[in-house]
C-alpha cells in the first residue's frame, strides 16, 4: 500500500536523510521524499500497521533531523 | 518570508551589529584595549545569538549517534577556531553560514511558490445547479457525475463536462500553454482548469473531480518530482560519502602532519614551537570542515529539475519525472506515428475511382462494412456516406488487423481494405496513382473500385522537423501502416530523414526496438497520439503522447504528455530538457570544482576560514540562482 504525506523539512540534504531513514524503518517497503514539493510517499509492506509504522518513521526522522515534521 | 525565516533574519542582524565593532577591536583597527576574557565573553554574544540552534542540533546529533551532519561540522569548526583564539573567524563563519541557510530557504520557498503559481489550475469551488434553477457554491469534490454546474465569466471550469447551454471563449493557457482562446458552444466538451472568459455556460459534468483533467494534471506534476533522475541519485549518494570522507581527512590533517613534523623534525623550523605547529594544523583542519558542508550541491540539483518540470508544464508540456527530463535531453532519434502526429488525422474521402456502381452505393457498402470500427478511416467513410446506417443489414464482420474488414451486407460479401486484403480474397485490383490512403473494395467477389482518402499535414509539421534537427536530433523516422508511396510523399514533404511503411500495429514495437539498437547510446523518443500505440509508447526510451488532453490511455502510457497537438512542442520539450540538464551539469561541476579547490588550498594553509565560508555560501547562492534559470523557458 502506498500513502503520501505532507512534510516540512528545511534543507535538501536533510530530506535525503529522512528518505534513507524511512526506508530502513521496519514495515516500510520504499519511500521517496521530495524536498521540492515537501511531500513524502511511503510504500508499506504487506499487512503492516500503517499508523504504527508512521509513528516509528516520525520518531526516526526526528532523530536524524530534529526540525522536520510529518503531517500524519 | 515565513516566521522561521524572519526570526533567523532578526538574529542575523542583531549578531552582525554586535560582531562588526568587536571584530574591528580584536583586529586592532579600532584602538580600544579590552582584556582577553572580556573580549571572549563579548564575542560569545553574537556567536550564541546566531548559532544557538546549530549548537543544539549538533548536541542532539551526537546524542542520536549521528556525527557527520552539517550542524556538527559547523560546531566543531567554529568552536575549534574560537578555542584557538581566532574569535573573529569563528563567529563570522557561524554568521555567514546562517546567512547562507536563510538565503537558501528563502530562494527555494520562492521558486516553489512561483512554480505552483504556474500550475495554478486547481478550482476552488463549483456552482451546482439545484432543481429550482438556483445554484449554490460547493466543493468540486462533492459534485456527482451528470450534475449540472454553472460557470460564470472569469471563473475556472471546475470539472470536465459538456456544454448544454450558452457559448463562450475559454482560456486554455494553463493547460496547453496556448494563448489563443478556444470558443465553445452547446455540445462541446469543456475541460477543467480552463478559464471562462465571456459568456455564462451551463455544463453537464462527465467526470468526478478526481477524474477530471485538472486533478489528473496536478497529480501528475506533483508526482513528477518524486521520480528522481540519475543526477539526483548521484548527488545524494555523493553527499553520503563526501561528508564523512572530508571529516576523516580533516581529523587526519589535524593530527598526522604535526606528528610527522615532531617525529622527524622536518619543517619544524617554520614554527615558533610545538604549540604553534599544532595550532596551525588544527586551524587548517577547521577550515577544511567549513568547506565540507554538501548542501550547495545537494540543493541545486533537485531545484533545477523541479524548475525545469515547472517551466515545461507552463508551456503545456507535462514531463512525468526528472528521470524522463534527463532521458529527453539525450534523444538522438525521434520516431513518429503518422496519423494524428504528423498529419491532422482527419481523413476525408477525396475520390472514388473505377467503380462499376454509383459512388453513393459504394460508399454505403463501405460505411456499413466498417460500421463497428472506431478507426479514423472508418469514421471518414461514415462521414462521406452522410446518412443514418441500419446496422442490422450487416453480419459476419471480420476485422483483419493491417488488412481491412470482411463483412456481409444484405447477404452480399463485401471486402473493404488495402491491397493485401484484395490479394487475400483473390480479387484483381487496379493501382491508384493518387497519394493518400487507398481503400479497395470487392463486392460479391468482384472488384468494385477504390476510395481515395487523404489526410492533411499539420501546419507546423515541416517546421517541427527543422526545429528538431536544430535541437540536435539526428534521425527523424516515421512509422506508418500506410502504403509506401503515401509514406514516401509525406516523408519528403515534411523533411523526415527516414520512414518505415506498411507496418502492422505489432510491427511498430519491433521497428522501434530495431531503431533503438541502431541509435547507439543516444535515446529514442516515440511520438504518438496515444490511440493504438500505447505498447510502442511504453517500449521506447521515452514515449511522448500529443494532443492528449482528455485521453486517459495516452496519459497513462506516455512519459511526456503534450497538452495540445502541435508537433513543434517536441523540439521545445527537448530544448527545455537540454537547458535544464546543462544547468544541472554546470552546477555540479562548478560546486565540486570550487569545493575541491578550497579543500586543496586549505590543506596547504593558503586559505583561511573567511575564504572557506565565502566559497561555501557563495557557491550555494550562485548554484541556486543558476538553478532558477530552468524556469525561464518561454522563449526557448
Amino acid at each position: 500500500m502506498k500513502k503520501s504525506y505532507k512534510i516540512e523539512v528545511d534543507c535538501a540534504n536533510c530530506a535525503n536523510l529522512m528518505e534513507e531513514t524511512t526506508r530502513k524503518t521496519e514495515g516500510v517497503k520504499d519511500c521517496v521524499v521530495s524536498f521540492m514539493t515537501q511531500k513524502m510517499k511511503v510504500e508499506f509492506d504487506e499487512g503492516a500497521d500503517v499508523d504504527a509504522v508512521m509513528q516509528k518513521v516520525l520518531a526516526n526522522c526526528k532523530k536524524v533531523e530534529d526540525d522536520c515534521e510529518i503531517y500524519l | 518570508m515565513n516566521k522561521k525565516q524572519k526570526k533567523l533574519l532578526i538574529r542575523i542582524i542583531i549578531a552582525a551589529v554586535f560582531f562588526v565593532p568587536l571584530y574591528l577591536i580584536s583586529e586592532g583597527i579600532v584602538a580600544v584595549k579590552l582584556p582577553e576574557p572580556v573580549l571572549i565573553a563579548l564575542f560569545l554574544i553574537p556567536y550564541l545569538t546566531v548559532g544557538w540552534d546549530i549548537l543544539r542540533k549538533a548536541l542532539l546529533g551526537i546524542r542520536n549517534r549521528r556525527l557527520f551532519d552539517e550542524c556538527f561540522l559547523m560546531t566543531v569548526a567554529t568552536v575549534g577556531a574560537i578555542a584557538l583564539g581566532e574569535y573573529g573567524e569563528g563567529v563570522a563563519v557561524m554568521l555567514l553560514y546562517q546567512v547562507g541557510e536563510l538565503f537558501q530557504s528563502y530562494a527555494v520557498g520562492r521558486s516553489r511558490r512561483s512554480i505552483s503559481d504556474l500550475m495554478d489550475i486547481r478550482p476552488d469551488y463549483a456552482n451546482l445547479e439545484g432543481e429550482d434553477g438556483a445554484f449554490e457554491r460547493v466543493d468540486p469534490d462533492e459534485v456527482e457525475t451528470g450534475s449540472v454546474i454553472v460557470v460564470q465569466p472569469g471563473e475556472r471550469v471546475p470539472i470536465d463536462g459538456v456544454v448544454i447551454e450558452g457559448s463562450s471563449a475559454l482560456d486554455t493557457s494553463a493547460l496547453t500553454g496556448e494563448s489563443k482562446p478556444r470558443s465553445v458552444a452547446v455540445d462541446d466538451d469543456v475541460l477543467s482548469g480552463c478559464i471562462n472568459l465571456s459568456g455564462v455556460l451551463r455544463v453537464r459534468t462527465t467526470a468526478e473531480f478526481d477524474e477530471s483533467t485538472a486533478s489528473k494534471i496536478l497529480d501528475l506534476v506533483e508526482n513528477a518530482a518524486s521520480r528522481k533522475s540519475k543526477s539526483e541519485n548521484f548527488i545524494s549518494k555523493f553527499a553520503r560519502v563526501y561528508t564523512p570522507v572530508v571529516c576523516c581527512t580533516a581529523l587526519a590533517l589535524a593530527v598526522l602532519p604535526p606528528l610527522f613534523c615532531m617525529l622527524t623534525g622536518v619543517g619544524m623550523a617554520g614554527y615558533a614551537g610545538v604549540g604553534a605547529l599544532w595550532r596551525d594544523w588544527v586551524l587548517r583542519a577547521c577550515t577544511f570542515l567549513v568547506i565540507s558542508c554538501p548542501c550547495a550541491v545537494v540543493i541545486s540539483v533537485p531545484l533545477s529539475f523541479f524548475a525545469g518540470l515547472g517551466g515545461a508544464s507552463s508551456q503545456g508540456i507535462l514531463v512525468k519525472g526528472s528521470n524522463y527530463l534527463e532521458t529527453l535531453s539525450q534523444v538522438g532519434t525521434v520516431a513518429f506515428d503518422k496519423t494524428g502526429t504528423i498529419t491532422l488525422g482527419s481523413f476525408e474521402v477525396t475520390a472514388v475511382h473505377h467503380s462499376p456502381m454509383e459512388e453513393q452505393r459504394l460508399l454505403e457498402y463501405a460505411a456499413l462494412a466498417e460500421c463497428h470500427s472506431s478507426h479514423p478511416i472508418s469514421q471518414s467513410l461514415r462521414r462521406a456516406h452522410g446518412k443514418e446506417l441500419d446496422i442490422s443489414r450487416v453480419s459476419d464482420v471480420q476485422e483483419i488487423s493491417g488488412h481491412g474488414v470482411l463483412a456481409k451486407v444484405d447477404g452480399v460479401d463485401v471486402a473493404v481494405g488495402n491491397e493485401k486484403l484484395m490479394n487475400r480474397v483473390g480479387v484483381a485490383f487496379r493501382h491508384c496513382h493518387h497519394a493518400g490512403t487507398i481503400i479497395h473494395m470487392a463486392v460479391d467477389g468482384a472488384y468494385a473500385g477504390h476510395i481515395v482518402i487523404s489526410d492533411e499535414l499539420k501546419a507546423t509539421s515541416r517546421e517541427a522537423m527543422a526545429a528538431l534537427k536544430r535541437a540536435g536530433v539526428e534521425r527523424t523516422v516515421m512509422l506508418t501502416g500506410d502504403a509506401k508511396s503515401v509514406a514516401e510523399q509525406v516523408a519528403k514533404e515534411v523533411g523526415l530523414t527516414d520512414f518505415r511503411a506498411e507496418l502492422l500495429p505489432q510491427d511498430k514495437v519491433a521497428c522501434v526496438e530495431e531503431l533503438m539498437r541502431g541509435g547507439g547510446r543516444k535515446k529514442l523518443a516515440f511520438v504518438g497520439d496515444g490511440i493504438n500505440d500505447a505498447p510502442v509508447l511504453s517500449r521506447a526510451d521515452i514515449g511522448i503522447a500529443m494532443g492528449a488532453l482528455g485521453s486517459d490511455a495516452a496519459i497513462e502510457a506516455a512519459d511526456v504528455v503534450l497538452m495540445d497537438d502541435d508537433p513543434l512542442k517536441i523540439a521545445k520539450a527537448i530544448r527545455i530538457s537540454r537547458k535544464c540538464l546543462g544547468i544541472v551539469k554546470q552546477n555540479i561541476a562548478f560546486a565540486l570544482t570550487v569545493k575541491a579547490l578550497c579543500l586543496a588550498l586549505s590543506a596547504l594553509g593558503l586559505a583561511n576560514m573567511w575564504l572557506a565560508i565565502a566559497a561555501d555560501v557563495g557557491v550555494m547562492i550562485l548554484a541556486v540562482l543558476n538553478a532558477i534559470r530552468c524556469l525561464f523557458v518561454r522563449r526557448l
